[in-house]
């Protein structure tokens, strides 16, 4: 067992793991922080994806122990209270989800994409952008109107540092 | 996963010593190596994670080459101002790499050591004739690929850091796996001051290689002409559920002239 010790949505965490245990279990397992999910458990679906140091990465293929002193973000860290982060919001107003399960992955994907390209996203660079997530519902198209409008969006509404 | 040690030591010293461990692996951006722990087609006893050590990652200009650090991320490379002044095939190359999370924790160093046959860096690295440098000595690009998923590093080698010499035109052309983000074919095209090289990856089914009969007749005429009528011998290539050997033949056609025009 190693001891790891990390911030997790600005709070200090730390626990005994095995060392072979991922982001996502200590996030799911050990914090009870259930909105990351696990969809492939391959690194290709993207479901997994949190902030690493605020920066977007698959906590399915990475190891919790390796995040030693990192700050983490995950989708239970968006909002605000009650009110959602612009990129939740917009989610929500466009349709941009139907059984749910990769949006966690989507929204942290996609705040990840507006903190490195900016407030205005063209339809062909957020599609880009999302190749490393998979939705098995939607057929994208709402996605992508969700993670336009929420860019915008955070350029104006504050929101919950990282 | 099989259990192991983690260890994250602060110098490379303390990590060659922790490597000398029977069965212990280097750990970088875990993005090839954790999928196969998780496969348990690898079952190290110790892993020694890089990330703590001072100095691995960065990139910078000294002289006529630019160098990187081993355990600098794909985002940083294809982000980096430095590399796309300086050689933007390979900038624009790490961006082609899987999706936007895998770029961030992914390294060179991982790649180049890993040696994946469906890889990119190996293909800019053979191109710009690198030098692969490591806790011992220091490796020419073309004495380093070795076969699929074989280097010439020893057993607890480190690689610290890539030299790349300064290519006077270059550019990488990739036929991506729709599904995986591999290369199918992809051609990495360098008029350097030594020549032309032409390196492809995702073809060989002994890895990466060097494209004679292109490389002679770009020497003369840096031109998508000049290679118009160059065939590729499929009998050495891959053939897989993705494509047959005399499709990726024919691919390596195409992907050479794009990236010939791209450079020229
Ligand atoms: C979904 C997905 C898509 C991908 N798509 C592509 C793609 O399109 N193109 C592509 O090229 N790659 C792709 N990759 C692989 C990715 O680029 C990896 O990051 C890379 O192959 C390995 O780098 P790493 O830093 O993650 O290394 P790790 O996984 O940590 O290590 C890989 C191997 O290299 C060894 N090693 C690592 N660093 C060093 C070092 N400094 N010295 C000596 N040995 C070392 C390790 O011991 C291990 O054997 C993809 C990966 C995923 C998960
Ligand atoms: S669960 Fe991590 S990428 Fe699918
Ligand atoms: S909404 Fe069901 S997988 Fe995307």
């Amino acid at each position: 067992m190693v001891q790891v010790a990390m911030t997790v949505n600005g709070k200090a965490v730390s626990a005994n793991v095995d060392s072979r245990t991922l982001l996502v279990q200590f996030l799911r397992e050990n914090l009870r922080l259930t909105g990351t999910h696990v969809g492939c458990d391959t690194s290709q679906c993207g479901a997994c994806v949190v902030h690493v140091d605020g920066k977007a990465i698959k906590s399915c293929t990475t190891l919790a122990v390796a995040c030693e002193g990192a700050s983490v973000t995950t989708i239970e860290g968006l909002a605000h209270g009650t009110k959602l982060h612009p990129m939740q919001q917009a989610f929500q107003d466009n349709h941009g989800l139907q059984c749910g399960f990769c949006t966690p992955g989507m929204i942290m994907t996609a705040v990840d994409l507006v903190n490195r390209k900016g407030n205005a996203l063209d339809e062909a660079t957020i599609r880009h952008e999302l190749e490393g997530n998979i939705c098995r519902c939607t057929g994208y198209h709402n996605i992508v109107k969700s993670i336009a409008q929420g860019a915008r969006e955070m350029a104006t509404q504050p929101q919950a540092a990282e | 996963m099989h259990a192991f040690e983690y260890a994250a030591p602060a110098s490379v010293a303390d990590a060659a010593a922790a490597l000398a461990n029977e069965d212990a692996k280097v750990l970088a951006g875990g993005q090839t190596l954790l999928p196969t722990m998780k496969q348990r087609l690898a079952a190290p006893s110790v892993l020694v994670d890089l990330r703590k050590i001072d100095g691995l990652s960065g990139i910078s200009r000294e002289g006529d080459a630019l160098v990187i650090g081993a355990m600098t991320r794909h985002a940083d490379v294809a982000a980096s101002k430095v590399v796309q002044d300086a050689i933007p095939g390979l900038a624009a190359l790490a961006a082609l790499i899987g999706d936007p999370a895998v770029r961030h924790r992914g390294t060179i160093g991982g790649s180049l050591a890993n040696n994946d046959p469906a890889a990119d860096y190996p293909a800019a690295a053979l191109a710009l004739g690198a030098t692969i440098v490591t806790n011992k000595r220091e490796i020419a690009a073309g004495d380093f690929f070795k076969g699929l998923f074989e280097t010439a590093l020893e057993d607890g080698e480190i690689i610290t850091k890539v030299k790349f010499p300064l290519p006077e035109k270059s550019a990488y052309e990739k036929f991506r796996n729709p599904a995986s983000r591999y290369a199918m074919v992809g051609v990495f095209v360098a008029k350097t001051k030594a020549g032309v090289r032409v390196a492809v990856t995702g073809a060989g089914s002994s890895g990466v290689f060097r494209h004679a009969a292109m490389e002679a007749a770009l020497a003369g005429n840096f031109s998508p002409a000049a290679i118009a009528g160059v065939k590729t011998d499929a009998s050495g290539l891959l053939s897989d559920l993705h494509g047959d050997a005399d499709y990726r033949a024919h691919l390596v056609g195409v992907m050479a002239r794009r990236a010939v025009e791209a450079a020229a």
